[in-house]
């Protein structure tokens, strides 16, 4: 058994929440077409997960990314250049990626949604299951390991 | 918990048939004359017909068998479901469906080709199936193969009845294969 429930499963689960993330973080009017754009995306990669855990921090942080992207798409380039800061999001999360591979699952999500999306620890515990609390031990212990690694490098 | 306003749900799981990557897109048909019915396709065709299905296990199954995107897609049954419409009012003699039967083994394979060629409204046993595919001692092997039906209705094993003319068993109930081998004019 791979632990990785049917996509039925994972969806019904899911779906509810998703929405009401989606539409907190981009208001209800976008959130229909990202909430599409989110369980698409989560189909596409499905097939390769490899366990079935933290499928909940794994479809907020999609649902995340999806919102991130739409933002970028909405907003021509010239008016980008006004808003530096959604510029520096981006790039925070493409460097995080290849170097939180190795971590734990759990702490993998909480530094990435930390990291790379600017999650308050509130949010991050929700989309873990858990708690602020637990999301900050998760996230420091993430980064502990990371300085670790980078020492042994 | 928010609730996902239906519009917004059919239109993910249309999308997700449409994207081609679903391993088994499956509906539940909640009343046909044969009662609930799941049915399930692939990309390579009908995948399973399940009498009295508890979805859970199913699911289940069918994500160990055939990958774990499985999601109830009604969209992609749409042929699946005419052609069984058609044939539950005794329109359609003969099913024009692809078939995935991947997850089946070699031998089962092989029983239940040999079985698609009994032609609707007529019968044949156990045994003769076993001759036809070179196992003339294996009746009851057969019997577990029809058993053991992925697609049932659609591979006719309720046309599989014992030697001396009884309905013997059927993986659905009996009440059914009667009420199939009645609809095909087999049984008076």
């Amino acid at each position: 058994m791979s632990g990785i429930p049917p996509f039925e499963r994972f969806y019904e689960s899911h779906k509810g929440e998703v929405l009401a993330f989606l539409r907190r973080r981009a208001g209800r009017d976008r959130a229909d077409d990202l909430f599409q754009e989110t369980f698409l995306r989560a189909l596409h990669a499905y097939g390769r997960l490899e366990h079935g855990e933290h499928l909940r921090a794994w479809v907020l942080t999609i649902a995340t990314n999806a919102v991130v992207d739409a933002g970028r798409r909405e907003r021509p380039t010239a008016e980008l250049s006004v808003e530096p800061a959604d510029e520096d999001q981006r790039p925070a999360v493409e460097e995080l990626a290849p170097l939180t591979d190795d971590l734990p699952p759990k702490e993998r999500a909480a530094v990435v949604l930390r990291y790379g999306y600017d999650l308050d620890y509130d949010t991050i515990g929700a989309a873990l299951g858990s708690n602020e609390q637990a999301a900050r031990q998760a996230a420091s212990a993430g980064v502990r390991r990371l300085r670790k690694e980078k020492e042994q490098r | 918990m928010t609730a996902v306003p239906t519009v917004l749900d059919e239109r993910f799981r249309t999308a997700a048939a449409a994207s081609g990557e679903l391993d088994v897109a499956y509906d539940v048909l909640d009343d046909t004359p044969v009662g609930r019915l799941l049915v399930g396709v692939s990309e390579l065709g009908l995948c399973r017909v399940n009498f009295d299905p508890e979805p859970e296990a199913e699911l289940e199954r069918l994500a160990r068998q055939f990958g774990p995107r499985v999601l109830r897609a009604p969209k992609a049954l749409d042929r699946v479901r005419a052609e069984l419409d058609e044939y539950f009012v005794g329109r359609r003699h003969a099913f024009d469906l692809e078939l995935d039967l991947r997850a089946t083994p070699e031998f089962h394979r092989r029983v239940l080709e040999e079985l698609n060629r009994v032609e609707y409204g007529h019968t044949t046993t156990y045994g003769a199936l076993a001759a036809q595919v070179g196992a003339p001692r294996a009746a009851r092997a057969v019997g577990t193969v029809m058993n053991r039906n992925p697609l049932p209705i659609v591979l006719p094993c309720h046309r599989v009845v014992g030697a001396n003319g009884s309905l013997t068993g059927y993986g659905g109930g009996l009440d059914r294969k009667e009420w199939l081998l009645r609809l095909e004019g087999a049984l008076l």
